[in-house]
């Protein structure tokens, strides 16, 4: 191929996309990111905002707990806030099943370093006063915290930018292939461009560009129903979750009360549609009330959700290719990617320039998917329609 | 079966509503308010001994016309009142019906949901006292109050001065009525409004009324700043010929006449064109009213038109059900599309004649509130474009700096926010685009969800 080349080209402008440019650009890559509308527009940016440290897959600890780390220092590193706020999640259990569950979770968290604290009745309504009855009993992590997703992978984007990475916004990639040693990427409007790395990191979309390589994982797009209250009197100073998935709440600094929840709802990747169904606006309007009375009157004034790439096993796909040298993956990330982020652009831009395998990044492997794939727990409760029916790659495989 | 449900019970829903029931069919007729007439047939509350033959002036004979056939259907239509229609999914209406969460299913959905008031943003015009003009007329209409003791009607729209009228026939005091479009814009649209010479005539009447009454009547002026402390106290502008003029007032009603309440039909899936006369995204509909299979729009809802055109496109959107359910009528429908055709062409040329005032809005200041819900200034919105990457089009510019994200949603500042957008890429309004319509299309509360467990 003659023309433009880079070191390395990222398809994808969401958050996993542009920290993966900037830490690349930080090791002195040279470094094309495309995105086929603006950076932040999908799941980036539609997202909940919550960066919750308890309560994870266990082997995602180490990646979880580098990846805090940068968010608390998002100001210094990107140049600009995200209304980063450590505002600590309060994990709620409605009955001794669901106590049990959560203590399970704390001594994981825990053993990972994570500072949980036990609460049960009475103490829990003295010291969250605006918590209803219902909740028997309560974990809190004082270090979990929020940021606002539609300022964030912007502004990671213009610190990449700045480091000299070139962001091609309304490029969509159309085709990739292998080009004597690395690749050639063409978009839509025919340009082309040489690159000696390809990361693909097209969210819900990634699994088009793996299948160009001869690769494939079991990728659903979906998304939780999530709505906005209209600015309410603050009361809610952590972010509230139910361990039943009704509720996952948090109130912002303005008063406004965001709420996400399960089960989710199939997304259309291709039509660019995530349906809110209004039954479920409505059980969710009745969770938050059930659980935060004093929010019983204020008014919900919009809903929304996004596409989101699940896998089976809840995990996402994040390393080398199995198929392709000098092609990675980092995508499917189940509704947990906006907390993982900024650890996953690290270690991967460590893969990438050093040949590595940073030991974080072990359990995300997309060879996963070359033999039977555990189907998680999660992945039936957690869905309204079970998406491994009708879908090619999953239904060959016992549940 | 087929189930019809209409939304809407102002002119075009209750002309619909008369159309089918003489075909036999027993339609569902929705509407959010407590008493039916929509906008500007509205019926102030019973105990309130306002005398609507006074405020309807040339319209009393229409208006008692309109209410005395509703009266005659009520029994043979299901009518329920007080019911917002919140979300659309598929051919099932999500209601709020007097607080709790109902469903209706409809095979076929007319939507005549009507139209609000636009507004151009402006110094001072969050100040306590100033109101749109439509909501000047409800305060009239269905409170029998005044906004202000001396009130001054600005903006641009043939309202102004009907509503200047009404306020003055009930004890109010008219400041000024002053309109940003000029006499020679005026002039160049009367071909279009020749188009209906009863309303074209009607509207110099109200003109002569004014002059007649002493007050004050400004065309092609600048709107400056509303100034009070802590209230409306004056209103500052400056006249064709470049003076600047104060005029004491303690209310102002602020109106560039009406865009489309189309929140349902988005969520019902029609498609939407933006419009170069109106400066507004109008879903789009064939000459009957037909969205898409299934789904009919009527009256101010669709297209600005005023009540006469409501009425008549409600009737013709029947016509199209009922053919579509195999018994067309042309020899009724085809009068009435020629007759919405001529309408909607008047109020086209009205649009030129009361302008948008696209050169206005772009000029203003930094400092001016574009989003009163977020106080989004129009200054943050130039500052979050400007930026590296900075968004381009209306729902990214929403996503960054709030503006539109609030309690309305952006159904007031939507319009203005198209302009600042438009202005900042130097491209058309169209190429702004359109900000996405969601559930609900009214705050609805937590509790209305009900069976709240214990
Ligand atoms: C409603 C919702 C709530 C969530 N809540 C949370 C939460 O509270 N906490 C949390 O940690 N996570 C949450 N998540 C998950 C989190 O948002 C995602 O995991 C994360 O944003 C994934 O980032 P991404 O970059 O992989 O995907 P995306 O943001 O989807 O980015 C992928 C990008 O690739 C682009 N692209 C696709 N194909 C092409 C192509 N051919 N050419 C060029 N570009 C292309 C797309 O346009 C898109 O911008 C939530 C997700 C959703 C949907
Ligand atoms: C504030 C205001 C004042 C006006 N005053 C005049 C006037 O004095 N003279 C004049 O000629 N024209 C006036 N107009 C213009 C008016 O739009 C038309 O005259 C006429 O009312 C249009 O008839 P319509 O049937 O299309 O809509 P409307 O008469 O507006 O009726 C629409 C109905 O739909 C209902 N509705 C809307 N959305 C929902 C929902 N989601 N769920 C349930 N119900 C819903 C509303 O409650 C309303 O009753 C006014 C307009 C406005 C906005």
């Amino acid at each position: 191929m003659r023309g433009a080349s880079t070191d390395v080209a990222i398809i994808g402008g969401g958050l996993i996309g542009v920290w993966t440019a900037f830490f690349l650009a930080r090791r002195g890559q040279r470094v094309v990111l495309f995105e086929r509308d603006v950076v932040g527009a999908q799941s980036s940016g539609t997202n909940f905002g919550n960066l919750r440290l308890q309560g994870r897959f266990p082997g995602q600890y180490p990646l979880a707990l580098r990846s805090h780390e940068l968010w608390e220092d998002f100001e210094a590193l990107i140049g600009e806030g995200c209304e980063f706020a450590r505002t600590g999640h309060l994990y709620c259990a409605f009955d001794a099943a669901e106590q049990a569950r959560l203590e399970a979770y704390a001594q994981v968290s825990q053993q990972h370093g994570v500072v949980i604290e036990r609460l049960e009745q009475p103490e829990l309504r003295k010291r969250f006063p605006w918590l209803g009855g219902r909740a028997v009993a309560a974990t809190y992590s004082p270090r979990d915290a929020t940021a606002n997703p539609r300022l964030a992978t912007p502004a990671v984007a213009r610190a990449a930018r700045r480091l000299g990475v070139e962001i091609r916004e309304n490029a969509r990639v159309t085709a990739v292939a292998r080009h004597g040693a690395g690749f050639v990427v063409t978009t839509a409007d025919g340009t082309e461009l040489g690159c000696g790395a390809l990361v693909n990191a097209a969210g819900a979309w990634a699994v088009e560009m793996a299948e160009c390589f001869g690769e494939t994982a079991p990728v659903f797009a979906a998304g939780p129903p999530q709505f906005v209250t209209e600015p309410l009197p603050f009361v809610m100073a952590p972010s509230l979750q139910t361990i039943d998935g009704s509720v996952i709440a948090r109130q912002t600094e303005r008063g406004n009360v965001i709420l996400a929840g399960y089960p989710r709802t199939a997304a259309d990747a291709v039509g660019n549609r995530a349906p809110v169904p209004p039954a479920k606006t409505l059980a969710a309007m009745r969770a938050l009330a059930g659980l935060v009375p004093a929010l019983a009157h204020g008014h919900v004034i919009r809903v929304w959700s996004g596409i989101e790439g699940y896998l089976p096993d809840m995990i996402p796909v994040i390393g080398r290719s199995e198929t392709t040298p000098w092609l990675f993956h980092a995508f499917g990330f189940c509704g947990h990617g906006f907390q993982i982020g900024p650890g996953v652009g690290h270690y991967l831009s460590d893969m990438i320039v050093d040949g590595a395998d940073p030991p974080p990044l072990a359990p995300f492997s997309i060879a996963r998917f070359r033999t039977s794939a555990t189907i998680s727990d999660k992945f039936h409760k957690e869905f309204d329609d079970r998406p491994d029916k009708g879908n090619r790659a999953l239904s060959a495989r016992p549940s | 079966m087929s189930s019809i449900v209409i939304v809407g019970a102002g002119a075009a829903g209750i002309a619909a509503a008369e159309v089918l029931c003489a075909q036999g069919h027993r339609p569902v007729l929705i509407d959010e308010a407590e008493r039916a007439g929509g906008q500007g047939y509205r019926q102030p509350a019973p105990d309130l001994a306002l005398d609507m033959r006074r405020l309807m002036g040339s319209e009393a004979a229409r208006y008692e016309a309109l209410h005395r056939r509703f009266a005659a259907l009520t029994e043979r239509i299901d009518y329920r009142p007080r019911t917002l229609v919140w979300a659309v999914e598929g051919g099932t209406l999500h209601l709020l019906r007097e607080g709790r969460a109902e469903t209706i299913e409809a095979t076929t959905l007319l939507l005549a949901t009507g139209a609000m008031d636009r507004i151009a943003p402006m110094p001072g015009w969050t100040l306590p006292g100033v109101f749109t003009l439509g909501g000047a007329q409800v305060a009239l209409k269905d409170q029998g109050c005044l906004i202000g003791r001396r009130v001054a009607f600005l903006g641009s729209s043939p309202l102004l001065l009907l509503a200047a009228r009404q306020y003055r026939q009930m004890g109010g005091e008219v400041a000024v009525v002053a309109d940003t479009t000029g006499l020679a814009a005026k002039a160049r649209a009367l071909p279009h409004l020749l188009a209906s010479p009863r309303t074209l005539l009607r509207g110099l009447g109200y003109m002569a009324d004014t002059l007649r009454a002493g007050t004050p009547l400004l065309h092609g002026v600048t709107p400056l700043a509303i100034e009070g402390d802590g209230h409306v106290e004056s209103l500052r502008l400056r006249d064709a010929a470049g003076r600047e003029h104060r005029f004491a007032c303690d209310a102002v009603a602020l109106g560039y006449g009406l865009k489309p309440e189309s929140q349902l039909a988005d969520l019902a899936g029609a498609s939407f064109a933006y419009d170069t006369d109106f400066r507004l995204f109008l879903p789009k509909t064939d000459g009957f009213g037909r969205a898409r299979p299934g789904l009919y729009l009527a009256g101010d809802g669709v297209a600005i038109g005023g009540a006469d055109a409501a009425e008549a496109s409600g009737a013709l959107a029947a016509y199209a059900i009922l053919s579509d359910l195999g018994k067309p009528n042309d020899a009724a429908a085809i009068p009435l599309m020629r007759r919405v055709v001529r309408l909607r062409r008047f109020q086209r040329g009205l649009a030129r004649a009361f302008a948008w005032p696209v050169a206005q809005i772009r000029a203003q200041a930094a400092e001016t509130v574009l989003c009163r819900c977020e106080s989004v200034t129009i200054g943050a919105v130039r500052a979050a474009m400007a930026q590296a990457l900075g968004p381009v089009e209306v729902n990214r510019v929403k996503a960054m700096t709030r503006c539109g994200m609030g309690r309305c949603q952006g159904r007031v500042c939507g319009p203005a926010l198209q302009e600042i957008v438009a202005a900042a890429t130097a491209r058309d309004g169209a190429a702004a685009g359109r900000l996405r319509g969601q559930a609900p299309v009214k705050p609805i509360a937590l509790a209305a969800a009900g069976d709240i467990a214990p």
